[in-house]
This record gives C-alpha cells, sequence and structure tokens, in this order.
C-alpha cells in the first residue's frame, strides 16, 4: 500500500506531493486530465503574492505581513479566517526557496503588470511552467504520477481514509477498468466545481428576472474542475466552508471559449472609458479604484446585468493604454453606429453617453495615480479618469462574466485536515481551491490564490506523511516544516 | 499604472532598396499574426527571449514586423510547452512553429537573384545535388590532370595538384559570390523591416549588445540560464553548446585559412605546413569542433520534439548539419593522409565539400546565423 494518496494535479497537489515525498514517504499522484491538459487552474497562473520585509530578488521594496493581510481583509469584506489568512501569508514569504529548488523560476514583473511588482513574484513562463517543473521533479523524486484518473468517490470510515474510488473509463481506444486504490493517507486537492455547469446553475439560480443567470458564465479555468470529489465530501458529512455563489470572478470578452480561457479574454479598458449593460445603460464606477484592486469585482457586477452582459466603451485615446485584448473590438466612427454594431438600443446608449461626457469635469489626466477627472451629478458617478468619449473611432467590447474558480470547499485548519463534525480527520487532508475558501470567503487580489495553494498544499503534504507513519502529527508540524 | 503603454510602432519610413513585397499576408504570415495578438494579451512568456518584448511594442502586426519577429525567434521550445493556449487548446499556439515557417519564407524571398530563393523550398535536395556536383567536379578534374586518383610522391604538395592560384581564384570568386548574395539578402531584410529614422545614436551600444547575443547564443539559455527545451519541457544547455562548437570551430577554420593565406602571400611559405604550424594547429582545432558540433546538433535534432519548429525543414537542418560534419571529416582525413597516395582523392572529395558548402551558403540553413543577428540588432535598437 502506498504512503500517501494524492488527488488533484494542480499546484497545490503538487506540493503537498512533493513535501510528502520528500518527508520519506511513497507517494501517488492522480490526475483527472490527460496529460496535456494536467495543472488545473494553476497552468493559467502567473504568479504568487509574498509578503516579503524587504527587497527580494524580483521583489521590490517591501509587502509586511499587516499590509498582506489588510489587503486580505478589504477585498472579503472580512469573510476570512484570520489564524490561517496569517498562516498562509507568513508561509508566502518562506516558500519560494523550496520552489526554486523543485525547478521554478521567478522573473521580473511583466510589461502592463509593473503595478505588481511590489507584492508579486512572476513565474517564468507563467503557470504551466510551474507546474512543469514541479512534474519533472515529481517524476524524478520517484512519484507515481498517474493521468486521466479522476476520483469519483472516498471511501471513509469513521472520519478515516481508506480508499479512492476511481471509475472504469475509456482510454486511447481502450477501456480501463474501475479501481479502488488504497493508502495510509490522502491529500484532497481537485480544485473547484466552477466546470460543472450544473452545479453553477442550482448555485446561482433563478434572478428576479427569471433568468438562470449561470447559464451565461464563462469558466476562465480548467474544464476539469467539476466538484465530483468536493461533492462527495459534503455529501458524506465533511465540515463546508464558504457560499457557492462566491467565486474569483472577472469581466472576459463575450467572444471567450467556455473552457481555459485563462488571462488573455481579460478586458482590461473598463477604467479608461464606461461600461454600459443590454439597455444601454451605466451601471457601476468604473473609475472607482486602479484597474488590479478592482477587476475581480466586475464579473459578479456584469453577472448581476439583465442578460448578464455589460459592453466596455472606449474611443481612441484609450487605445494603446491598456493590455492589448485578444480579440478586436466594435469599431465605429460615431455613437448610434457602435450601439446598432454592439446590438444596443440607439436612443439611450448615446443618451447615456451623452450625459456621461456632459457630466465630465477635467482635470489633469493621469492613469497612474487616482487622478481629479471626475463626473459630477451623474448616477452612478465615475469618480477617477473621467474623460468624455469624443474622439472616433470608438470601440466596444462585450463582457460576460468569467468564473475563475468557485469558494465554496471544505473547512480546514492550520493541519489542513478535512473535519467532520468539528473533528479533524487523523489522515484526511485537503488543499488548494477545495479549502481556498476558509481564507478567501469572496473577492481576490492577484496571486493569492497561488499562495494559498502552497502554504497549504505544503502543511498537507507534510501532515499526510507524518499520518502515513501512524504519528499523529501536533499542531504547529506544518507550519514548523513550512520553513524549511 | 495600470496601464500597458504600448508605443504604437513609428511610420515607416522606407529606406531606397527594399523588395517589393505584397502587403498582404500571406497564410503562414497570417498565423503568425493571429497568435501575436494572442500571446501580447497574456505575455507570460516575456521572460524567455527577445521576440515577446518586441512584440508587446507592438500592437499590429503587419508583414515586416511578422518577417522582424520570426527571425527573432532563436525555435528553443521554452514557450511551447509553457503555453496554455498551445494545442489541445482550441487557440492552437505554437510560437516557434509558426515563426519557423516564416523564417523560411522570409530567406526564400529576400534572397539575391531573387530566382535563387526558390532553393530554400526543397533544400535537402539542393544540398544533395550541390554536393554532387562538386564532388565530381573535383574528383574529374584529378582524374582529368593526373590520369588517375591515386598518383604516387606528391608528398603532401596539392599545389601540384591544384595549383595556388587555380585554387585561389575558385574558391575566392565562389566565396565572394555568396558573401555579396548574403550580404544583399541581409540588406534586402533590413530594410524592409527597419523604420530608418531615430535610431541612429544609439547604434554602437546596439551593435555591441546583439553582437554579444549573438557570440553567446544569449537566446539559448532560456532566459534563466539553464537552456532551450529539446524532446520536452525539460531544459537543456547542449542546444547552446552544440552551436559553440559549431560556430567556433567553423571560425577557427576560417582563421587557419586565412593565417595560411598571409604565410603564403607575406611571408612566402606556401603549403603544405608542417602539423605544429599555427595554420595546422588552427585547423585541428577547428575540424574538431566542426565534428562534435554538427554530430551532436544531429542527435539533438533526431529527438527534437515534433512539434517543434516546422517538420517540413528537417531536411534542410539535416542536409547542412551533415554537409558541415563531411567538410571536416574530409580536412581531417586530408591531413592525416596527406603524405600517402590517398592524397589526390582525399583532397578532391574534401574541395568537393567545401566548394559545395560555400555555393550553397546563401541559399541554405547557413542563412539563419545572418538574419537572426539583423534581426538582434534591430531587437537591441528598439530596446532602448
Amino acid at each position: 500500500m502506498i504512503d500517501v494518496l494524492v488527488i488533484g494535479g494542480g499546484n497545490a497537489a503538487l506540493c503537498a506531493a512533493l513535501m510528502a515525498r520528500e518527508a520519506g514517504a511513497s507517494v501517488m499522484l492522480l490526475e483527472a486530465s490527460p496529460r496535456q491538459w494536467r495543472g488545473g487552474n494553476s497552468q493559467h497562473t502567473r504568479n504568487l503574492r509574498c509578503m516579503h520585509e524587504g527587497p527580494q530578488d524580483v521583489l521590490v521594496d517591501a509587502y509586511p505581513e499587516e499590509e498582506f493581510w489588510q489587503d486580505l481583509l478589504k477585498v472579503t469584506g472580512g469573510a476570512t479566517d484570520e489564524k490561517l489568512a496569517r498562516l498562509v501569508i507568513r508561509a508566502s514569504s518562506k516558500c519560494r526557496g523550496w520552489m526554486r529548488k523543485h525547478g521554478v523560476r521567478f522573473q521580473p514583473p511583466l510589461s502592463g503588470a509593473l503595478h505588481v511588482a511590489r507584492t508579486n513574484a512572476f513565474f517564468m513562463g507563467g503557470g504551466k511552467a510551474l507546474i512543469n517543473a514541479y512534474y519533472r521533479s515529481a517524476e524524478q523524486l520517484g512519484i507515481q504520477i498517474r493521468y486521466d484518473s479522476p476520483v469519483e468517490a472516498i471511501e471513509l470510515h469513521d472520519g478515516r481514509f481508506v480508499a479512492a474510488r476511481v471509475p472504469a473509463r475509456d482510454l486511447d481506444g481502450g477501456r480501463r477498468p474501475a479501481e479502488r486504490i488504497e493508502a495510509r493517507s490522502c491529500v484532497l486537492a481537485a480544485g473547484g466545481f466552477e466546470s460543472n455547469r450544473d452545479w453553477l446553475r442550482d448555485a446561482w439560480g433563478q434572478n428576479e428576472r427569471g433568468e438562470w443567470a449561470a447559464d451565461n458564465f464563462l469558466i476562465r479555468g480548467t474544464r476539469f474542475n467539476t466538484g465530483v470529489l468536493l461533492r462527495d465530501l459534503l455529501e458524506q458529512g465533511a465540515d463546508a466552508i464558504g457560499d457557492p455563489t462566491q467565486a474569483h470572478m472577472v469581466a472576459i470578452d463575450a467572444r471567450a471559449p467556455l473552457y481555459d480561457g485563462g488571462i488573455c479574454t481579460r478586458i482590461d479598458c473598463v477604467s479608461l472609458g464606461v461600461v454600459v449593460n443590454r439597455d444601454g445603460e451605466r451601471f457601476y464606477d468604473e473609475g472607482e479604484d486602479f484597474w488590479p484592486k478592482r477587476y475581480a469585482i466586475w464579473g459578479r457586477l456584469v453577472a448581476g446585468q439583465p442578460g448578464q452582459i455589460g459592453y466596455s466603451i472606449i474611443d481612441s485615446k484609450a487605445v494603446g493604454h491598456f493590455m492589448p485584448p485578444v480579440f478586436p473590438g466594435e469599431q465605429a466612427h460615431s455613437l448610434d453606429e457602435l450601439a446598432r454594431k454592439l446590438g444596443l438600443p440607439e436612443a439611450s446608449f448615446v443618451q447615456a453617453i451623452q450625459a456621461y461626457n456632459a457630466a465630465c469635469r477635467l482635470g489633469t489626466f493621469d492613469h497612474t495615480v487616482l487622478d481629479d477627472c471626475h463626473t459630477e451629478g451623474l448616477v452612478p458617478a465615475k469618480t477617477h479618469w473621467a474623460r468624455p468619449i469624443d474622439t472616433p473611432p470608438y470601440f466596444g467590447y462585450a463582457l460576460r462574466p468569467g468564473v475563475t474558480f468557485t469558494y465554496l470547499g471544505l473547512k480546514t485548519d492550520d493541519t489542513a485536515a478535512v473535519r467532520f463534525g468539528g473533528k479533524p480527520s487523523p489522515n484526511l487532508f485537503v488543499a488548494g481551491e477545495m479549502m481556498a475558501g476558509n481564507v478567501l470567503g469572496q473577492g481576490y487580489t492577484a496571486g493569492v490564490g497561488m499562495s494559498i495553494g502552497t502554504a497549504f498544499g505544503r502543511i498537507a503534504g507534510v501532515q499526510a506523511a507524518a499520518a502515513s507513519r501512524g504519528a499523529h502529527s501536533s499542531h504547529n508540524r506544518g507550519k514548523h516544516h513550512a520553513i524549511s | 499604472m495600470p496601464s500597458a503603454d504600448v508605443p504604437i510602432q513609428a511610420e515607416k519610413a522606407r529606406a531606397v532598396e527594399t523588395v517589393d513585397l505584397i502587403p498582404l499576408l500571406n497564410e503562414d504570415e497570417a498565423e503568425v499574426a493571429r497568435q501575436m495578438q494572442i500571446c501580447n494579451a497574456c505575455r507570460y512568456c516575456e521572460g524567455f527571449c527577445a521576440v515577446f518584448p518586441a512584440m508587446t511594442r507592438r500592437l499590429e502586426f503587419g508583414k515586416a514586423d511578422i518577417h522582424y519577429l520570426a527571425n527573432l525567434c532563436h525555435n528553443c521550445g521554452a514557450c511551447l510547452h509553457s503555453c496554455q493556449y498551445a494545442p489541445p487548446h482550441e487557440f492552437g499556439v505554437n510560437v516557434p512553429q509558426a515563426m519557423a515557417k516564416v523564417r523560411l519564407n522570409t530567406y526564400g524571398d529576400y534572397a539575391w537573384p531573387a530566382a535563387f530563393g526558390r532553393l530554400y523550398k526543397r533544400n535537402g535536395v539542393t544540398l544533395s545535388v550541390a554536393t554532387a556536383a562538386a564532388l565530381s567536379l573535383f574528383l574529374l578534374l584529378t582524374i582529368a590532370m593526373q590520369g588517375e586518383l591515386f598518383p604516387q610522391g606528391l608528398n603532401g604538395n596539392f599545389y601540384a595538384l591544384f595549383p595556388h592560384n587555380t585554387l585561389a581564384l575558385m574558391f575566392g570568386a565562389v566565396f565572394g559570390f555568396s558573401l555579396l548574395s548574403l550580404g544583399i539578402g541581409v540588406r534586402r531584410f533590413w530594410n524592409n523591416l527597419s523604420p530608418g529614422s531615430s535610431e541612429g545614436r544609439a547604434k554602437p551600444a546596439a551593435a555591441l549588445e546583439a553582437g554579444g547575443a549573438v557570440l553567446t547564443l544569449k537566446y539559448l539559455d532560456g532566459g534563466h540560464g539553464e537552456g532551450c527545451t529539446n524532446e520536452g519541457d525539460k531544459f537543456t544547455l547542449w542546444r547552446r553548446r552544440f552551436h559553440h562548437f559549431t560556430f567556433y570551430g567553423f571560425m577557427l577554420c576560417f582563421a587557419a585559412t586565412a593565417v595560411a593565406t598571409l604565410y603564403h602571400y607575406l611571408l612566402d611559405l606556401p603549403a603544405p605546413y608542417p602539423v605544429t604550424s599555427l595554420p595546422v594547429l588552427l585547423g585541428i582545432a577547428g575540424g574538431i569542433g566542426l565534428l562534435i558540433g554538427p554530430a551532436g546538433l544531429l542527435a539533438l535534432n533526431l529527438r527534437r520534439h515534433p512539434d517543434h519548429g516546422d517538420a517540413r525543414q528537417r531536411p534542410m537542418d539535416r542536409a547542412f548539419i551533415v554537409l558541415l560534419f563531411l567538410v571536416s571529416l574530409s580536412g581531417l582525413v586530408l591531413l592525416a593522409l596527406r603524405d600517402t597516395s590517398w592524397l589526390a582523392l582525399t583532397l578532391a572529395i574534401h574541395l568537393g565539400l567545401v566548394m559545395a558548402f560555400f555555393l550553397t551558403m546563401p541559399y541554405g540553413k547557413f542563412a539563419h546565423g545572418i538574419y537572426r543577428a539583423a534581426a538582434l540588432f534591430k531587437s537591441s535598437l528598439e530596446s532602448r
């Protein structure tokens, strides 16, 4: 029997597998996807939010624990667990040497992302390069890796992990029989349920307009996060955390693919123009704060609009001042032409833009600070970077809510143990998106998903290795080991 | 703060000497433009090489931009293995492959004389035919002059077979033509992509930087110093090292020839030279480099991941590698056997192979180094 079974194939799973192996355990990792889709949402990530007290290789200045904590507190609106959050924050300052040891390389921030040079360490080549490095290291260390192995259920006995069940499946033209895999301990790191359309539909339900809002969501992340294991654990009485409608959700190009659109489908010109709904009306302050601090709220804002669609409108003054979008926008030489091209009601759209233009109070436009260009007497106001939309050609981009990952997960503690009726399991642990909701009740801030996955993946790996030896680990063991 | 502030490319003041390119993108170029639009919205690969920083300086990708980026790409494969949009993703991004396809077209498009550009299309055949023809030429010449392939008593004196001036004239003319042809080709390439304005002052520093990138093969280091990919996502420095063996081996052989030329004309010391003389020592060192380098590159090429680059160009790559190897091998064999009756035969073979190499220089893989250097210079110019 193997010592530690890791279910999942992304960053958290790999961190757990590598740490467990380093602790001397024999490890098997089950990835649901085929090899070429391995890595879950981690393949779409690009950086790690890191606490640091002073300049550190690719990180400039300092990002102390308290500031990180305040940022997290702000974006979650208090829906977080301070103890676990601080554990993640501290771990983020100490994990990069270990990551490097396993082949992860860091680089200075990308062009167009300089605003996070202080807070985020970028992976050279992005998340897929990180995943490749971890898999290479795992193979080298003798971790058994099995692709195309989705776990459908866990066998538990009094809160103890006994075995995982993989259903029979068709593979490469052949039939692979169902399997029952036993292990002394287990780490669950199989992601959220964002790619389960039915579950999303149930969670969001029908709104006051009779719409099934979630039917109009696109998924930025992997198509393999269907939440099968999460549901199984919840049905078997594991303690849950989080609201099923809460997720990392951004506004993305409506033409993005249904799954795996990743980073490039983001539309980054919102704060340089206005956003209207399908009735041609504005609905939120586009200039509330810097875009990197606001991009993660716009998915939800668009989800609240009729038809779950929005339209980001700019004029030619904005061109070249934001990350170029992956698909070209609709382009027009007059506002009514743009309305026609976007399928918006002409009169109300033109009226909304004219009202906005008339309300603009121009100061000194500066996109790098919270400038003094704002609207007066307009509802909703645009509080910064408000410039009239008056210089053709005009451009419009249709927006849809793009879900990155869901926050409903398994409740845990600082040992990463899964809990049943408030009691921690002796040998079942959880990491990554399956428990991110403990720290992220709502909202998002760039790179924090990887901070949570790395911190808890490493703790879960150490705990699972210890549990497999029969040693019941002490409470602080994970934290202790995370320093190595 | 949040803006990318991408400077839109300066309008293009075209220099006089350009090739009239059809401004519409062909299929391969349109594919690069499509992929660059995706990459420019992602940018995760920015740390790997010079291609992606050059891309971020543009919002649109016209023909000249595409030719430039294609020649800047070293086909290291790092971005393919790191790409979240690589096949089987529906975006189907494979930058090294798309670039390789365009790159071959640019060699053909800019070749001089233009009609010879076609020689890139079936380049394996081109090199084979040139080699066969050149070999036949020298073997027949030998027979014509000596009456046989194994004449006795030449004592290593190959000028008794082919007079110095005959060789100097033949090889000088072909080499000179090849240099001219390559020079005109790369000049056309340069004039098409250079905006031709405002970049003057930084030139020496940019040239120094680009020269460094060429001589150290900076962009085969993966951006992190661990090298490029070959058969999978693992990094290796061997492609860079074998390129160095090949390049510096070639340069040592070139130096051997140059020193011998000085001996001949300045010191009135005609060949053959003893093994311990400078030209022979340089030649031996260079020859060994030119055996190790191409042999290693061929081994890597044979194990290369099938999605790397353009599979149709493998014959061109391999034919060139094999020809280089044979040039070196035949030279070393000639040195070993020069005092035997094998002199005439080995000399004819070596000269034939060298001639084939010179003849095909502007119409084969050799050109990649020249166009790459020009693209690197452009990249250094525009990044300051």
